[in-house]
């Protein structure tokens, strides 16, 4: 475990990322410690889902480095995908599967965890014998962001998690959050609604953007 | 080890939840084999002689049929860029998807095989190598299949475009499937032709995982 904690920082300089012919931003910088979180701020378009597949390592940028603790996670991806949660704006929920056995597979997939807690911690024991496909879309995004519980990752990578949220439901969302962060844990999330997020440092990626000027 | 026994098992039970799927590709194969004996006329001799190439292109074909879905679910949903990220390696995810595709279709269509070999008055001499050059291919064509599956992830029309791209690679499993089969009418050895196969399927297993999970990367980029 001691090895996937963040000691010093998780920081990228430099970076540059295209998507087909347009450059959709350069020259951003981002900088986390343990505990902090990054808010990702910008117009639609303006990159933010971009710079958080670049932290994922789902893509790699077209300028610059990320690094983890003095080491640039293109060098060791297998590493960095062990530390990490990420949580996109699509569910990867599967509608045959009950919400227990969805969760169960992807606890499994990271060599276990405990996804009963995690589906008790995001109300959705009452539902977990149900297939997925008769869950509400808020139910089913609950159900994905219990992915960041059920299994252990310091880095949490959530792109628009209160997407169809009620309150309640962002309010636990805020309290794993906290709890996380408490627990020396980062996280960066891209997000259009105001999140209480105590000390977050924000960056915002409307500054960034190259693609209008062409 | 334990990521690739959870994918095989979400595969499969998805597979069956889903149902349609296996009795789908089942059914087509049975249908298609049928067909023959309406479009050449049911002289014993003739059938018997043209029925383990029958048996291979239809099976080939019943094979491509479930193809396209082998990764497009998971790439529409999000599973796909999720699975990417989990610690376990793309490769081995790759190898648990075609082994819950062949555990789906290859296998079934063995399975019903020898019951339409009987239509096609294939001699019982030759069942035994049917069988065994079925075991022995149908996984080649899972494993070559994923990769023509994960190189046309996204792309339009992406059904036509796998056939053109997979057919032409299924040519060599063709090849020797039909001669273990001819060889062991005419009571000859069948033996170097499924070696051969068996060598296919090595060889497929140890490459097709490396080239489908590039590609799949490269989908999710």
């Amino acid at each position: 475990m001691a090895a996937r904690q963040l000691q010093k920082s998780f920081v990228g300089e430099g970076l540059a990322c295209r998507r087909g012919e347009r450059r959709v931003f350069r020259n951003v910088a981002f900088s986390l410690t343990p505990g902090d979180a990054l808010v990702l701020g910008g117009p639609n378009g303006s990159g933010k889902t971009s710079l958080l597949r670049l932290m994922a390592g789902l893509a790699h940028p077209e300028e610059g480095r990320i690094v983890w603790d003095g080491a640039a996670i293109a060098d060791d991806p297998a590493v960095h995908r062990t530390r990490t949660h990420y949580v996109g704006h699509q569910d990867a929920v599967k509608l045959a599967l009950t919400a227990e056995e969805n969760l169960v597979f992807w606890a499994k997939m990271r060599g276990g965890g405990d996804a009963a807690a995690a589906l008790r911690r995001f109300r959705l024991d009452p539902r977990a014998t149900w297939p997925a496909r008769y869950l509400s879309a808020g139910e089913r995004k609950r159900l994905g962001l219990a992915r960041l519980l059920a299994s252990p990752a310091t880095l949490w990578l959530l792109d628009e998690p209160t997407t169809s949220l009620d309150t309640e439901s962002i309010a636990i969302l805020l309290a794993a959050i906290a709890e996380h962060r408490r627990d020396g844990g980062c996280i960066a999330v891209a997000t259009h609604a105001p999140l209480n997020l105590p000390e977050a440092r924000a960056l915002s990626l409307a500054e960034y953007t190259t693609w209008r000027q062409a | 080890m334990s990521g690739f026994a959870a994918l095989l098992t979400r595969d499969l039970r998805l597979a069956f939840r889903q149902g349609g799927d296996v009795a789908n590709v089942v059914a087509f194969f049975a249908l298609a084999v049928m067909l023959f004996p309406f479009g050449v006329g049911p002289d014993p001799d003739l059938l018997a002689r043209i029925a383990a190439g029958v048996l291979w292109v239809t099976a080939l074909l019943a094979a491509l049929l479930s193809l396209e879905r082998l990764f497009e679910a998971d790439y529409h949903d999000g599973s796909l860029e999720t699975l990417a990220l989990m610690p376990v390696p793309l490769e081995i995810q790759v190898l648990a998807k075609c082994a819950a595709h062949w555990l789906t279709t290859g296998l079934p269509l063995t399975v019903i095989a020898p019951l339409l070999a009987l239509v096609l008055h294939i001699d019982a001499a030759g069942y035994p190598a049917l069988i065994a050059a079925l075991l022995l291919g149908t996984p080649v064509l899972s494993l070559i299949g994923a990769v023509g599956a994960a190189l046309t992830l996204g792309a339009r029309r992406a059904g036509v475009l796998l056939s053109l791209l997979v057919l032409p690679l299924y040519i060599p499993v063709l090849i020797f499937g039909v001669a273990a089969s001819e060889a062991a009418a005419l009571g000859l050895e069948s033996r170097p032709h499924l070696l051969l196969l068996a060598a296919l399927l090595a060889g497929s297993l140890a490459l097709a995982p490396w080239a489908a999970a590039a590609a799949l990367r490269q989908a999710l980029e």
